[in-house]
Formats: C-alpha cells, structure tokens, sequence
C-alpha cells in the first residue's frame, strides 16, 4: 500500500515538474547522495582548502551584485531610450502638465468640471467615479453575496439549487463580456427618450440611461443632518453601555433595534418638524431629451451591474464556506441551550464565520476596484478611462501618466491591505 | 361488573419521511418559510426559464444562410434569437481573420496539442507506456487522414521520441554530475554545447535560417535534462516536448515564413484561436516566471528578495488595464527608435508577468507549507541549494498548489478577453467586430450569447478539473 502511494505521488511529481524526479525506486541517488555528504565534509573542515568559489556567502553577494548591475544596465537603457523618443515627440518630461487646461469634456462629474479645468481636476474626476462604482458595487455585491452563500446553505433543495445554478453560470463567464452584454445588447437597444419606459411619471429609462427625481433641499434643512449626525453618535454610545451592561449584569438590552429606530425617527421628526422643507426636482421630458432630475449614465448602471453580479458569486462561495467552517458541534450546542436558530446563527455562528469570512471579502473588494478599471471598454469615465485614456492621448505624457495611474490604484490597494491586516489582528483568535 | 377494556382509538400512521412524497416534505415544504421560499423560487424560475428558452431554441431561427431568413421571422412576430449569423460568421469566430488556405496550420497546431495534453491530464488512464503509445498512435493517424504525410511525420517523431528519451537516460550515469564530479558535469556542458551547436549549423545549412536558434536552443534544453538530471519519467519527458518541441512547432506553424508556409502577420490572428493562444503562451511563460518569483521572494539574499517582493506586491496592487496599457503606450517608449515589437507579443509579456505575480503567491503558499525538515534533511545531506528545491522542494510543492494554479489559469483564461482593450481581437473582439458589420447589424445579444456559452464551457471545465484535482490530492494527504 505504502509503495503505491509512493509510487503515485512520485508519478505527479514527475508529472508536474521537469526538474528530475527520482521516478525509478532502484536509483542509487540517496546513496551518492551521502557519499557527496561525506566528501563535502572533508572539503569544508579543511578550511585551508576551501576557495573563494565555494563559498555561499561570497557566491551570493556575487549573485546579487550582478543582478543589480544588469537590472540597472536594462533601466538605464530604458530611461536613455525613453528620453530619446520623447526628446524626438517634442513632449517635456515632467509633472508640470497636470496645472495646464485639459481641454475635454467628462460625461459623469461628482465635482464640478470643465474643459478649462486642469489636468489633475480631470485626475480628480476620474478617480471620484473610480470610487463611486467601486462603492457602489462592494455594498451591493456584499448584500446579494451574504444571501446566496446563505441560501446555498438552505434546506430548501430548490432555492439552494438555483443560488448553485447562478454561482456556476455568472462566475464561469469573464466580467468584460457581461459588462458588454448589459451594455450593449440590453442597455443600448432601449428607446430613445421620448418612448422612454415610464415608472409612473417618476422614474424613466431609455438608452441614454436612467432618469430619477432629485431631493431639492430648501431653507431651514439644515436640521435634518445635524439630528442625524447626534442619533448616530447616540446609537453608538447606546451600543457601548448595551454591551457593557451585558458583560457585567447578564441582562440584554435591545440595543441595535433602538438604535435604528432612533438613527431613522430623529431626522424625521425634524423633518416633519421643520414643515418638510424639502422638494422633488422630477425629470421631464423636454423636446428630444429629459431635463430635472439626475441622469445615471447607461455605462454606469452596465459597469454597477456587472460587477455587483459577477462579484457577488465570489462573495457568496466565500460566505458559504465560511459558514461550513463553524464546527458543528457548536451549532448543536447552542440549539441544545435552547438558543432559537435566528439567535444562534447571530450570536454563535456569524461572528466565528466572519473571522473565516473578512480576508477573502477584503481582498475580492479590492479586486473589484481594480476590475471597475474594465469602464474603460464602455467608456465609462473612471480614472483609467478619463486619465489613462483621454488625458494621456491629448497630453502625450505616458510615462507620467501611467505612473500615477498605478500609483493611485497602489496606494488604493496598500490602504485597505493595511486595514486588513488591522482588522485581522484585532479579530483574530487569541490564545492559540 | 367489570367494565369492557376498549383500545384506545390507533394513532394516525407517522408522517413519511421516504419516496417521493418524503423527499419533497423534508426538501421543499418542511416548514411555512420553506414552503414560501420554494413557491417564491419557483415563480422566478417559471419567469425567467420559459422565455429564455423560447428565445434561444424554440423562436430561434437556426436554419438558413442569410439574413433574410431572420428578418422574415422576425417580421411573422418570431422575436427569437438569429442563430443564423453565428452559423454565418463561424469561422471567423474560431480563426479571427486568418486567411482562409492557411488555416489548416491552426487545425493541425490543436490537433497535434490536443493528443499530447489527452496523456498529461489524464495521468490515471495513461500511466503506462502502452496506453500512451495507443493515443499517440491514434494521433498519427488523425494528423495522416487529415492533413497528410508530413504533418504526420512529425507526429510520429513528437509522439514517441520520449520513449526513446525515458531508455536513453537510462544508460548514463548523472548520480556522477550529482555528487559534485566537476568532471562529468564539465563534459555535459561540453555535450550540450556541442548538441546546440550541431543543430544550429545543420539547421542552417538546410536553408532554414530563421528556424535555426528556436530549433537549436530547444536541443539544447532536452540534451540538459537528459544529461544532468536523474532518470526522468515518460510523463515527465512528455511536458518537457511540450515545453520545447511543442511551443516551437507551434510557433513556426502559426507564424509561418519557414518550409514554403507563407507568413501570416499577428494582426490577422483573431478569434477564439487568438484567446486560446494567449490563454496558453501566458500561462507556459507565467509558471516558470513565477516559480522564480516565489523562490526569490523566500530567498535569503537581501537584493533579490526585495526585488521580488516590490514586483510582485506591485504588480497585485494595479489592475491589469493598466498593465496592458503600460504595456501598449509606455513600452515603445522604452526601446530604442527603429526597435518595433509585435502589439501581440507585447500583450502576452503583460499577461504573462502579471498572472507570474499571482502565481508566485500561490507557490509561496506550496512552499510555507512544505515541512521544515524536507530543507533540513536536504541541507543536511550536504546539497546544493538547486538541487535541494528542484529535487525536494518543487515537486511537493507543486503538487501540493496545482488546485490554486488551476484556479488562476481560469481567471487568466477569462482575463484574455482583456486583450480587447488595446484592440486585439480574441473571441470578444471579433464578436465585437462581427457585428459593427453593415449586413450584420442588430445582433449584439446573439455574438454575445454565443461568446458567452464558449467562454462557459472552457471555464466550467476547467473549474470542474481543478475540483477533481482538488478532491484526489486532498484524500492523498489524508
């Protein structure tokens, strides 16, 4: 039995490595093996006879010097080449470039913009959109995420069945084409404006994107965040005391649905209090197009879309195996305590699985950020697309602005890698 | 008078829990939530099942060669799919805009890959030589019926000189070159030399000059590991032809320009040929690379340790789009004026080093979780550190992350589609460019569709093989 194991491993192995694999079990390798053991150790006590050449250490400092000197041969070319060619485009190397006026219009600003704004305005620009895509699709992506991994996880053979249909379908197809899909063989062929589908005279959707009502706040509004802001702070002392109470008395206090009863009712009661200062700018529809309201591009609702669906079987598979991690045992003893199943899965089941959960869920958010990159096929204006694209193609700068492009994503990526491993250290299990 | 003992009136029989009755009971409707969530799912389906599938197969029109044929269903009120045009465009689908007399050389390039991968997937089925000998021989034949002598002459050589390798390497003695004998391992070099050299003029002097270094370096590297490493494998000498013999075949195929094949520039390469090209060359190139780049990032040497480390921490933390943007717009910058490199192989290098990063992670892994005293049992008998990782280390570890690296040539596999951005044309693109086609126009979702179910089956493949993997290397350490 031993032997066949041997001999299989041996044989995958071999399978996957060229590098020499003893395949043959007569080979006499460990016996030079031990001879060379031997001969070496009668080189290495006899210091007098040891040369330079055999000594590790020198040999790897050797090894690294002439590592280091060809990879500064080849940079050094690069950079003489680099400057040649840019010498000869007639383009100024330098970063003085993001102060001139970009000259392009931006179909999506969250600040305001303009073809006389500068190149680092567009910068801006783009990465804001960058953000709001990316925010957009990890909140949603998480919220349908958490309910398939948890519906796989369900008795219910069907429902179970189909979130497994689902997974295997969307994550088996690469995101590029969903994104086309949505875009142009559902988004694009859909009326123009004016047979627009029409959401009970509030919403409307056509192919140029989705028109929705925008809230014009009016004087005296002023009040509404403030209540907010202190019925947040409230509801996290609230937490705090709820939490300490328990650790010290054993008695519960329904902390977070008082919290969100109150982080809801203050603001509406000062709302209503205020008189509702606060109005509808609805959209409608004015010669060939809407005006009021705002306008979500068409590239935005197919980039948001796509990459809450794709990501969310992602989220899903790790959700689930997060929760087949808890043991089992640990469910049945808290269904042996009497706990109902809502209050187990609360209290004893999700915060084990979170632990299994965060790293995985952290590093599919930041592949989600670096896959929003994929708007610039739809020409969506994100910071690839804006910057790496428009900008660079109107300035000719492409060696600064590929820099910061991989510099901004970089320091996205390090910033939540960095809160990760916060987060794990503070979470993770102490004592083992 | 004693009163009449009566039975108490019999229990209803238990609820059943078996048959199909059982099995919907406890699977459907165990509970009124269940019952809601299954009445629920089942309305969804019933919404979304039905009208796809009448567009798809049953309004679909499958029958005919031109437009026509679609437009006059759908003016009958048929709104189904026009699978018509897919029938149309097939080919260029498949071959992108390859001219058409030569693309028999990417059907024989496939074919040929396609018998040589059959033994090395399936290693269970094909463990001895007889087995293997019976594919090959089938592939022989295959390659003789349908694309002639010469093609199949070569089949013959690539199928069974392994066999001729595995008895070679028999014969000599490389446990010599192993325990230190600077001697043998001077004369392999000198053999190795002389085996590059030999091939390089002879190859030269047949009049094929272009072919002469590609041919003579792949010599040179079969020669190697027959000289200077133990006896090696059938299986194992079978992935070293397709690392060497293979991908210059390939190559010489695809490219042409040698043997009267007429040059076929990569800008008419296209289709799903072009995925799978890319698919396969990234990942050939990404897991040596990033063997290296995992074994640089444990190294003890300082330098070659934070060069490692900034590569691939660097490289994780940008999305590919820029790194085929880089790759498009700032690598030409970097050359010197009259130096041009091929669009597709600047696309490849990008691919290549980006998924090397990835992998290199995935082997990192392999290698922290290969125990300390395989290194020390190593070290302690005295050597060297190559040989302690290419004879030890390496093929645990391997084996221990193929699961992981299957995963990632999944995500590589989709990832192609990426190549679309700086404007080659893989399946995407040429989907893309089908239907901007003036006789065309209007059947976005049919491409798509279409693209989508190829790009599945590959995947779903793949994935359902790196599950199987995962299973059987599981049970092994168990």
């Amino acid at each position: 039995m031993q032997g066949l194991i041997d001999r299989k491993q041996s044989l995958y192995c071999s399978l996957f490595f060229g590098f020499g694999v003893i395949t043959d079990r007569k080979s006499t390798n460990f016996c030079t093996a031990t001879d060379s053991m031997a001969d070496r150790y009668d080189r290495e006590t006899d210091k007098t006879k040891r040369s330079m050449l055999n000594d590790t250490r020198v040999r790897g400092w050797v090894a690294q010097a002439l590592v280091l000197a060809v990879i500064a041969c080849v940079a050094g070319y690069a950079v003489y080449n680099v400057g040649q060619n840019l010498h000869k485009a007639g383009i100024t190397t330098g970063f003085g470039f993001l102060n001139d006026p970009s000259g392009f219009d931006i179909s999506q600003t969250l600040v305001s913009y303009s073809g006389e704004s500068t190149y680092a305005r567009a910068l801006l620009v783009g990465l804001l959109n960058t953000m709001l895509v990316s925010v957009l699709g990890i909140i949603f992506a998480t919220i349908l995420g958490f309910f398939l991994g948890v519906i796989r996880l369900s008795p219910n053979w069907l429902v179970s069945k189909m979130a497994e249909a689902y997974t295997e379908i969307v994550r088996n197809v690469p995101l590029l084409l969903q994104i086309l899909f949505w875009y142009l063989a559902i988004l694009a062929p859909l009326p123009g404006p004016r047979q627009a589908l029409n959401f009970n005279n509030w919403i409307y959707l056509c192919n140029r994107g989705m028109q929705i009502p925008r809230p014009v706040t009016e004087a005296g509004f002023g009040g509404v965040p403030i209540a907010f802001a202190i019925a947040v702070i409230f509801s996290i002392i609230l937490v705090r005391w709820a939490r300490l109470r328990q650790q010290k008395t054993g008695i519960r206090f329904p902390a977070y649905p008082v919290s969100f009863g109150v982080v809801v009712m203050l603001p509406l009661v000062v709302l209503l209090a205020a008189g509702v200062p606060v109005h509808w700018d609805v959209p409608a529809l004015h010669g060939f197009n809407f005006r009021g309201g705002i306008t979500i591009l068409p590239e935005l609702i197919a980039l948001w879309l796509s990459l809450t669906l794709y990501s969310a079987t992602f989220i899903g598979e790790y959700v689930r195996s997060g929760i087949m991690a808890v043991d089992k045992g640990q469910r049945e003893a808290t269904f042996a305590l009497g706990y109902s199943p809502w209050l187990t899965y609360r209290l004893v089941i999700i915060p084990q699985a979170m632990r299994v959960v965060t790293p995985p869920l952290i590093s599919q958010y930041l592949t989600l950020i670096k896959n929003s990159s994929l708007a610039v096929v739809i020409g969506y204006p994100d910071l690839v697309h804006v910057f790496a694209g428009t900008a660079l193609n109107q300035s000719g700068q492409a060696v600064e602005i590929i820099t910061i492009t991989m510099a901004v994503y970089l320091t996205l990526s390090i910033t939540i890698s960095l809160f990760m491993n916060w987060y794990n250290k503070k979470f993770a299990l102490r004592g083992f | 008078m004693a009163k009449q003992w009566k039975p108490a009136p019999s229990r209803p029989s238990p609820e059943t829990w078996t048959g199909i009755v059982g099995w919907l009971r406890i699977n459907l409707f165990s509970s009124p939530a269940n019952t809601l969530l299954t009445i629920l799912g089942a309305g969804l389906l019933l919404a979304i099942i039905p009208p796809m599938v009448r567009w798809g197969v049953f309004d679909a029109v499958w029958l005919g060669d031109s437009r026509a044929v679609c437009d006059s269903s759908a003016a009958a009120g048929n709104g189904g799919a026009c699978w018509v045009f897919v029938k149309v465009r097939l080919d260029m689908f498949l071959y992108g805009f390859y001219p058409e007399p030569e693309r028999w050389r990417i059907d024989l390039m496939f074919t040929v890959l396609g018998f040589s991968l059959i033994p090395l997937l399936a290693p269970d089925f094909f463990r001895t030589g007889r087995s293997q000998a019976l594919v090959g021989g089938c592939g022989v034949a295959v390659v003789f019926l349908l694309f002639g002598a010469l093609p199949a002459v070569f089949m013959i050589g690539y199928t069974f000189a392994p066999f001729l390798f595995e008895r070679v390497s028999l014969w000599h003695t490389p446990q010599q070159i192993q325990a230190g004998k600077r001697s043998a391992a001077a004369t392999g070099a000198i053999g190795v030399f002389a085996v590059v050299a030999a091939v390089y003029w002879s190859v030269r002097l047949a009049g094929v000059e272009t072919a002469a270094l590609p041919v003579s370096l792949s010599a040179g590297v079969l020669s190697l590991c027959l000289l200077f490493f133990g006896r090696l494998g059938l299986l194992v000498w079978r992935w070293i032809f397709l690392f060497c013999v293979f991908s210059v075949f390939a190559f010489f195929m695809l490219v042409g320009g040698i043997l009267g094949l007429p040059e076929v520039e990569t800008h008419y390469w296209g289709g799903l040929f072009l995925t799978l090209v890319v698919a396969g060359t990234g990942m050939g190139t990404a897991l040596p690379v990033s063997i290296l780049l995992a074994l640089g990032r444990r190294s003890e040497l300082p330098v070659v340790k934070t060069l490692c480390v900034s590569f691939i921490e660097f490289v994780r933390g940008v999305p590919l789009v820029s790194v085929l943007f880089m790759a498009s717009v700032m690598f030409p910058l970097f050359l010197p004026e009259n130096v041009t490199f091929d669009k597709l192989l600047r696309a490849l290098i990008g691919v290549a080093f980006f998924y090397a990063a990835y992998m290199a992670e995935v082997i990192r892994g392999g290698l922290q979780a290969i125990p300390k005293g395989q290194y020390e049992a190593a070290k302690a008998l005295g050597w060297t550190y190559w040989k302690m990782m290419g004879l030890i280390i390496m093929p645990q570890t391997l084996r221990l992350v193929i699961p992981g690296l299957a995963n990632n040539f999944l995500s590589l596999l989709k990832d192609t589609t990426l190549v679309a951005v700086i404007g080659l044309l893989d399946l995407l693109g040429i989907a893309k460019a089908a239907m901007a086609d003036s006789e065309w126009l209007g059947f976005t979702k049919e491409a798509y569709v279409f693209a989508g179910v190829v790009f599945w089956i590959f995947c779903f493949g793949i994935s359902r093989y790196s599950v199987r993997l995962e299973k059987k290397y599981h049970t092994n350490y168990q």
